[in-house]
């Protein structure tokens, strides 16, 4: 393994972390609110499938900007069921999963090209010249936002609104915020930060649409909020962990050698991802009100 | 006499709404059918295609006559135990997400009876039973790390969907392979395989082993004392341990019951679906992809009832089986995904709780509005006395 080896290894999972870490941190503002989202891998994949749509219609950024739309399209959805209608979280979730799963594959079978649907090169985000080779700007953006949104959720009124919200509604709602808006804007903000990270898949990074693009990455993002605790500092820790055995998964599938079947090495980001989660659990610990549609007696 | 004559009347109304709401459940899963169906129906319409002639085709595709009608069942059969998977782990108060993976690892399992030459009878049942154990013993690695190390179970069944898909691809490809024909494993031999009860159909006596499956579950918990134990820990855990129930064990036992159903579900499409009896490697196992998850909505559909999944798996079974027609139906080609996007959306509709009485909102106000006026009649006759 040389030098060069490593530097590309530690590039590729840059541009894995981006995704996950992307989509945690916004799941971490809705969780500290109360919404527990298991429909991010839905939204993951809609939002790249629209964002391909729409790149060559506008460029890269607007194919982001659609990604974006669409994620937060998906998550006020998700979010009017779980606030004003008290709905249950995680059903609505798996409904978004369906749906999206059904949806992008019909989606790319219209497109003529069964499995899966190519964004031409030119409307690809375009990547920069580092000296580590070519990197995408949203890596910038990924390593960026987790210490902002740190600063927003503990050092500012409205994070600790969110956090209200999430612990004991209760509480907040007699301090006069209000439960179901607040718990409605974090699950949208959610929905628009997985959507630049499904929108990022396919624009920035992977190039291509296919049917199981997310690949169970909404699933492991969950895994990062879990570990974090809802710290997103340790999310960002988290989504590079697993980005990067992802990458080392790819690379060793592409070894000469095939020191170990594919099918096996894929594995690889699950088990560690399961590992992680069940050796950082226990010293964790949420919102008390996570999970439970609020009702005003 | 005016007095009595109002209290029956009162009566009646009062019978005919308590009626009413005891088919509350049976009502909104019917709306949540037709909201999916019409949000298929748009979908379809901006696409350019025919909504009206795809839903004519799917029907007739799925319940026009006999050949149609067992396919639709054979569809339903294993809809029914990866349903139950779901919906028993529900029952207990967790989401067990796992019914895909837990699927994949016991249709492998069966495959392994083509290894042993057995009579018939015993065959199928050795079959099962490697199924139903190997589904089992897939959901109590999550079931452990939720009682031992606090791992949501979403997370870790999920994870576990993932594993056992690249593992069931690995054995598939590369260890129970067929020597001759390595795109697939080897077919279950002939003293396995469920007999086809419909001749010329793929419905075959599999669909015995899901209606006994769902029927001892329904016996099992509501008319036996652990069945009760589970359903009251699902429905107010702090409540069933203040009562004396051990939560764990029925945790474990809801993921076992889940497990088992999951892994039947598997061994019904290997042992039980012609032509191939066997599992294809490549393409990424074709016949079992996505039946775990299509059983949740059936699970949702069907309120967690397992009488109530048993109609809810004919319904789905049905999209399943009519998309098949639906695609090539009247030069109106509609791809089968689109059964997948109209599930997804009776999954998001059933998610919101009291459906019917959420929609007319109108209803609701009217009546606030009656209350509010009966109350000021009564002051007031109050008053007058």
């Amino acid at each position: 393994m040389s030098l060069n080896d490593i530097l590309s290894l530690l590039r590729i999972s840059l541009h894995a972390m981006v995704p996950l870490a992307l989509t945690a941190v916004g799941e971490i503002v809705g969780e500290t609110a109360g919404l527990f989202n298991i429909g991010l891998e839905g939204i993951l994949l809609l939002s790249a499938f629209g964002g391909a749509l729409a790149a060559p219609h506008g460029g890269p950024v607007v194919g982001l900007l659609v990604g974006m739309g669409t994620g937060a399209v998906v998550s006020l959805v998700f979010a009017v069921i779980n606030t004003y209608w008290k709905g249950t979280q995680m059903v609505t979730g798996i409904g978004i999963n369906l749906f999206a799963m059904g949806f992008v594959a019909f989606g790319l079978i219209q497109l003529g090209a069964p499995g899966f649907h190519d964004v031409p090169k030119a409307f690809e985000l375009t990547k920069l010249r580092t000296p580590m080779g070519l990197m995408s700007p949203m890596i910038g953006i990924a390593l960026v936002l987790p210490f902002v949104l740190y600063w927003f959720l503990r050092r500012t009124r409205a994070g600790l609104m969110l956090k209200a919200a999430g612990e004991m509604p209760e509480a907040a709602d007699v301090a006069g915020i209000n439960i179901h808006r607040i718990r409605l804007v974090a699950a949208v903000f959610g929905g628009v930060l997985a959507g630049l990270g499904g929108a990022y898949m396919s624009i920035a990074w992977l190039g291509v649409v296919t049917k199981d693009l997310s690949a169970g990455r909404g699933f492991i993002s969950l895994a990062c909020v879990v570990f974090s605790g809802l710290n997103p500092l340790l999310a960002l820790l988290g989504a590079f962990i697993f980005g990067f055995f992802q990458a080392l998964a790819e690379w060793v599938k592409t070894l000469p050698s095939k020191p170990i079947p594919g099918e096996i090495v894929s594995m690889l980001p699950y088990l560690i991802t399961l590992l992680v989660v069940s050796g950082a659990i226990g010293r964790v610990r949420f919102p008390k009100a996570l999970g439970t549609p609020y009702k005003r007696e | 006499m005016s007095s009595v004559e109002s209290s029956a009347q009162s009566r009646w109304l009062r019978g005919i709404r308590r009626t009413v709401t005891g088919l509350h459940p049976v009502s909104e899963s019917l709306l949540a059918a037709v909201v999916g169906l019409l949000v298929g129906a748009v979908l379809m319409y901006i696409y350019g295609f025919d909504p009206w002639r795809a839903y004519v085709g799917l029907i007739k595709g799925a319940f026009g006559g006999s050949y149609e009608l067992a396919s639709t069942i054979s569809r339903a059969t294993p809809l029914v135990l990866t349903a139950l998977t779901f919906s028993i782990c529900l029952r207990a108060g967790m989401f067990n997400i796992g019914a895909e993976g837990q699927m994949y690892m016991g249709g492998i399992a069966s495959v392994l009876v083509a290894y042993f030459v057995l009579p018939r009878g015993l065959h199928q049942i050795v079959g099962l039973l490697f199924a139903a154990f190997a589904g089992a013993a897939w959901s109590l690695v999550p079931a452990f790390l939720k009682l031992t190390r606090g791992v949501h179970e979403v997370i870790s069944t999920i994870m576990f969907n993932w594993i056992a898909r690249w593992l069931a691809l690995y054995l598939a490809i590369f260890v129970v392979v067929d020597p001759r024909r390595p795109e697939k494993t080897l077919s279950i031999p002939i003293s396995a395989r469920f007999p086809v009860l419909v001749r010329g159909t793929d419905l075959s006596y599999a669909v015995f082993v899901s209606v006994a499956f769902a029927l001892a579950m329904y016996f099992l918990l509501w008319h036996t004392a652990i069945g009760y134990e589970v359903r009251a820990a699902g429905l107010n855990p702090s409540a069933a341990r203040y009562g004396g129930i051990r939560s764990k064990r029925t945790m474990l036992l809801s993921f076992v019951l889940g497990g088992v159903a999951a892994g039947l579900a598997g061994a019904s499409i290997v042992m039980g679906l012609p032509p191939t009896y066997a599992i294809y490697g490549g393409g990424g196992l074709p016949q079992l992809m996505n039946l775990g998850f299509d059983g949740m909505a059936v699970a949702m559909v069907g309120r967690n009832h397992p009488i109530g999944i048993l109609v809810a798996a004919v319904f789905f079974g049905g999209l399943n089986a009519g998309g098949r027609v639906m695609q090539f139906y009247g030069a109106n080609p509609v791809p089968l995904e689109m059964v997948r996007v109209v599930m997804g959306a009776i999954v998001l509709t059933m998610s919101v709780p009291e459906l019917i009485r959420l929609f007319p909102m109108i209803r609701r106000r009217g009546e606030d509005l009656f209350g509010i006026l009966r109350r000021a009649r009564r002051t007031e006759r109050r008053e007058s006395a």
